[in-house]
């Protein structure tokens, strides 16, 4: 397959993945070939809507960035048309929250640990990076067992573990604080802003202007909770939905079985990474996402505004583990700022290049809005992998058009 | 956020804490086994596992068989379309 990657990128990854199990195998150009024939020929037999293009919404940020890194929407007929969805922890998470952690982070006592994706996000006043950069103790970590260890290691200081994500990294964050309960780890507490994926594919299937005609469902959230989440999807809204993994050959296979279904008039859930995702998913994983957590009643989402039950808090039993109990945490509702269209794009509304303030004012250096940060992030993605000046002529040529009609 | 990365389990650190060293790409490091592990499979079979690591946990345990099926069924679908192309061509 065609990697859009840089060349230096592409050097200081050449050694090492080749030697990962079942990935080269899945980047086949042959194979990639022979689905996108019997793609084509399966659209044959959908009768064409005259108006609008088939749409297909991957949720998972994982997803968009193997899309987009080896240019497969470029690939696919013109027939179908990929949304790329919310489903990027980073990119969802509201203004307000970025503050709570700066106030936390720059508490004397306290050593903030973060995945480095949640550095850059902006704040109203200053991000992480910012924060860091002017005197506060905040350290990345790769996994949450590391911020443990720092716990550990500094027991007079108080070590705050931002849990940011889907039920994927949930298990991992629960898994932790009850490793900290066993060692009777004090000073170690969790920022929780896990938020769950299924009401919030509910939200946007229950969106007015919904116009989607199935799913790829994320491949690492599914792994956790299994297939039968899902299943209200096929059977409540009557669109079909399948299980993906992450390599260009689980895009392309995923949606030439979403396509099949369209074909033979079939709604279900199907399972396309069968070789990491269980039916039932992951029971000690869940069991541990259930003792530790529960349902919030809503959680505010970054351009999406609250969706209900879409975050979870940590339970009363882990009271003392719990950061937002533990400390006070100013909790304000932050607007985006106005000239962001961040919500539009994460709905599907406007393609990110159609932002005003899209490659000029909010980059990936210097960005405005969150989907400019991650690399699983729409905008961040059109920006790296695009062709910057052709999409910035074409967000010119509508402007005119808009202004002379 | 929820990539996740496929490596080999060498060696179980600690069979109590659920921790085990595993391979990613050459590189080894310390990861918890607690999610693939139950009465059925375990930490002392581990060893020589493919597992999929996220923020150092193993969170799946990669099934070969599942694997190969989708590979082996990809392969059959440009089979057949070489063969169509095949067929086409000779009646040219």
């Amino acid at each position: 397959m065609k990697d859009n990657t840089s060349n230096q990128q592409r050097d200081a990854k050449s050694d090492t993945t080749s030697t990962l199990r079942f990935v080269d195998e899945f980047r086949d150009p042959t194979k990639a070939r022979a689905l996108i024939k019997e793609i084509e020929n399966l659209l044959e037999q959908i009768p064409q809507a005259t108006d609008r293009p088939l749409q297909i919404m991957e949720f998972c940020g994982g997803h968009t960035h193997t899309i987009f890194r080896y240019g497969i929407e470029q690939m696919l007929p013109g027939r179908i048309e990929l949304v790329h969805g919310p489903g990027c922890p980073v990119c969802v998470l509201p203004m307000g929250r970025v503050d709570d952690c700066v106030a936390l982070a720059e508490r004397p006592d306290v050593i903030f640990t973060t995945f480095g994706d949640a550095m850059r996000v902006p704040g109203s006043k200053k991000s992480l990076l910012q924060a860091k950069a002017d005197g506060a103790d905040i350290r990345m970590v790769y996994s949450p067992l590391d911020a443990l260890d720092l716990a550990r290691k500094n027991p007079e200081r108080q070590v705050i573990f931002f849990a940011l994500g889907f039920e994927t990294t949930m298990p991992s964050t629960a898994l932790t604080v009850q490793q900290a309960e066993r060692e009777g780890i004090d000073n170690f507490s969790l920022f929780c802003n896990h938020i769950t994926t299924v009401p919030t594919i509910k939200a946007i299937l229950d969106s007015p202007d919904m116009q989607l005609d199935g799913f790829l469902a994320p491949g690492h959230v599914s792994m956790v909770v299994g297939e039968a989440p899902f299943r209200f999807v096929a059977e409540t809204y009557d669109k079909p939905i399948v299980i993906t993994g992450f390599e260009p050959l689980d895009i392309l296979q995923s949606l030439w079985m979403l396509i099949k279904q369209l074909a033979e008039g079939r709604c279900d859930v199907e399972n396309q990474y069968s070789r990491v995702v269980p039916s039932g998913g992951n029971p000690a994983g869940l069991s541990a996402i259930h003792q530790v957590f529960e349902l919030r009643e809503f959680f505010e989402w970054r351009g999406l505004g609250s969706i209900d039950h879409s975050g979870v808090k940590m339970r009363d039993a882990y009271a003392r583990f719990d950061a937002e109990r533990k400390f006070s945490v100013p909790n304000l509702k932050i607007a985006d700022p106005k000239s962001c269209q961040c919500g539009e794009v994460l709905k599907g509304v406007i393609r990110p290049w159609e932002c005003k303030v899209f490659g000029g004012a909010c980059t990936p250096e210097t960005p405005l809005g969150a989907l400019m940060v991650s690399s699983e992030g729409a905008c961040a993605a059109y920006y790296n992998f695009g062709n910057l000046p052709e999409l910035l002529a074409k967000r010119q040529h509508k402007q005119n058009k808009g202004a002379a009609a | 956020m929820c990539l996740g990365i496929p490596g080999q389990i060498v060696e179980i650190i600690d069979a109590d804490d659920l921790m085990a060293k595993v391979d990613i790409a050459g590189v080894q490091r310390p990861v918890n086994i607690g999610c693939i592990v139950d009465a059925a499979h375990p930490p002392a079979q581990c060893i020589g596992d493919w597992v999929l690591v996220h923020v150092g946990f193993a969170m799946s345990r990669i099934d070969e068989d599942e694997a190969h099926k989708t590979l082996a069924l990809l392969t059959e679908l440009g089979e057949a379309q070489e063969e169509l192309a095949a067929i086409k061509a000779s009646k040219g």
